[in-house]
């Protein structure tokens, strides 16, 4: 029997059989279960994004509780909205890499260690769309062992945080990781981004040992560089180089306005 | 083995041969996922069904398989389980496949999975083979649990989630241990672990096969 097993004809149909059934088990388990799996990616994003703006509580109807947050695709070049992408199926990954969307940072201005950005966001408004109670902006940074991707929440003036949240880190456990704990995170409420109304540059930041003042936060015991990430991000993402310009409209009290007439405003204002 | 007996192929691996304290197989997954209880459950109820199933299969047809080839055909079988089970936690259990993360299918390289359908479900029958498989996913997962059980309680201060002992971080009393929540740690406890099975069960303790020469101790320079 084991003489016959190993005749070429035989390894080539046990082979070719096993691979035929192992293959048509595997792509049926993708395909039938990639919906829900889909769904649930989608629950996920949509979680996070109701924790950073404090509307989430556990056995809510994450569904129901989205419909009041409107997203909308900002172009962070002039703080307008534009209809250039869809905001359901905006892919920053993809918008980063296309030399028509996306630009390459060097040197000192990328301080958030992103190598390359997209010029193009998608932030969600909670309430009315025209005048939010908050605006959820995505932020993203080198932390200590690798990329941070979360949510930031300011208030509708553009200026006060209402909440930060990450959902995918590699941190320290017990140490960086304790960028989620909840007693942490509850300290940004209220605190302010910028110094005054002129400036652009954020002041926010993470600071060493305990914090004090409306721009800081106390510092993660242990975890310098995860506090430095977190600062560093912060100082790229709410700076001109990112959402700055967009939330200048909300703190100056002029709403961003759509993409066309956007335009033309922006060009004035540089001219 | 001795013991090819329903009760016996199942009972065995769990104190007498458990397949990380005595074989020291799967070492670096139990490190990887023992952080926590949930997950550790998680992953062990992943790893019978994985191994069990893929004993089974193994065994059904051990009759048909070449043996030139048998190592890729058992591989191809794990796979695909493996595949299976990392999908259907990503469609049902979502939170827990995102902590597992890539554990999951690291499976596919437990040395357990592969080391029974070669050294058992190719000799043995279909439904021996699977109990064989769910024995030996018992030993690996009680090993997993008690490693997971001591890393949750004190690197965290909780067990499966709820708060035993409050940590410093919530207000509490409790200076949680960092160096648990860390991968070494599992070593220590799955060392001290396995010092306490061979004290029990002295059987288990290996023949000393490196002896130390006596030239090679020190002596004082002349």
């Amino acid at each position: 029997m084991a003489q016959s097993n190993n005749s070429i004809k035989k390894v080539l149909t046990v082979a070719f059989a096993l691979c035929i059934v192992c293959s048509v088990i595997v792509s049926t388990a993708a395909v039938a279960l990639r919906p829900m799996q889909q769904l649930n990616e989608e629950l996920d994003r949509k979680t996070n994004i109701l924790r950073v703006a404090n509307l989430y509580e556990a056995g809510i109807d994450v569904e129901t509780a989205f419909g009041e947050i409107t997203p909308r695709v900002v172009d962070m070049r002039s703080g307008e909205y534009t209809d250039q992408f869809d905001p359901e199926t905006f892919d920053h990954f993809q918008a980063s890499r296309d030399p028509a969307t996306g630009r390459t940072l060097s040197g000192e201005r990328d301080i958030a260690g992103l190598s390359r950005v997209e010029n193009f966001a998608t932030v969600y408004l909670v309430g009315d769309p025209e005048d939010p109670e908050q605006i959820i902006v995505p932020i993203r940074g080198q932390g200590l062992w690798g990329l941070m991707r979360g949510y930031m929440s300011v208030e509708g003036d553009g200026n006060t945080i209402v909440g930060i949240t990450y959902y995918e880190h590699s941190e320290t456990p017990g140490l960086g990781a304790e960028v989620n704990n909840p007693r942490w995170q509850a300290q940004w409420q209220g605190k302010e981004i910028y110094a005054d109304e002129e400036s652009v540059q954020p002041a926010i930041r993470v600071a060493r040992g305990s914090g004090s003042g409306e721009h800081q936060v106390d510092g993660l015991s242990g975890a310098t560089l995860t506090s430095n990430g977190v600062t560093n991000m912060l100082q790229f993402w709410l700076s001109p180089e990112g959402f700055g310009e967009y939330l200048a409209r909300f703190r100056s009290g002029i709403e961003p306005e759509d993409a066309q007439e956007a335009d033309v405003e922006f060009e004035a204002e540089g001219a | 083995m001795s013991t090819v007996t329903p009760k016996g192929v199942v009972l065995t691996p769990i104190f007498k041969n458990n397949p990380i304290a005595l074989q020291i197989l799967g070492i670096c997954s139990a490190l990887a996922v023992t952080t926590s209880m949930s997950v550790s459950l998680v992953m062990t109820m992943a790893v019978i069904f994985v191994t069990a199933f893929s004993n089974l299969f193994v065994s059904l047809i051990r009759h048909h398989i070449p043996s030139a080839i048998r190592i890729i055909v058992q591989m191809t079988i794990i796979a695909s389980l493996v595949i299976v089970v990392d999908q259907v936690l990503k469609a049902f259990a979502y939170e827990m496949s995102k902590q597992l993360s890539v554990f999951v299918g690291l499976i596919i390289t437990n040395c357990i999975v592969m080391g029974r359908a070669e050294g058992f479900a190719m000799q043995n029958t279909p439904g021996l083979s699977f109990l064989d498989g769910i024995g030996n996913g018992l030993g690996y997962g009680m090993v997993l649990m008690f490693v997971g059980f001591v890393r949750e309680l004190f690197g965290s201060g909780s067990v499966f989630g709820f708060t035993i002992l409050q940590t410093v971080q919530d207000g509490g009393w409790y200076v949680p241990n960092g160096l648990l929540l860390l991968p070494p740690s599992a070593f220590f406890i799955i060392g001290l672990l396995i010092w306490v099975i061979r004290e029990t069960h002295p059987e288990q303790v290996e023949e000393n096969e490196f002896k130390m020469k006596h030239n090679t101790e020190p002596k004082e320079a002349v």
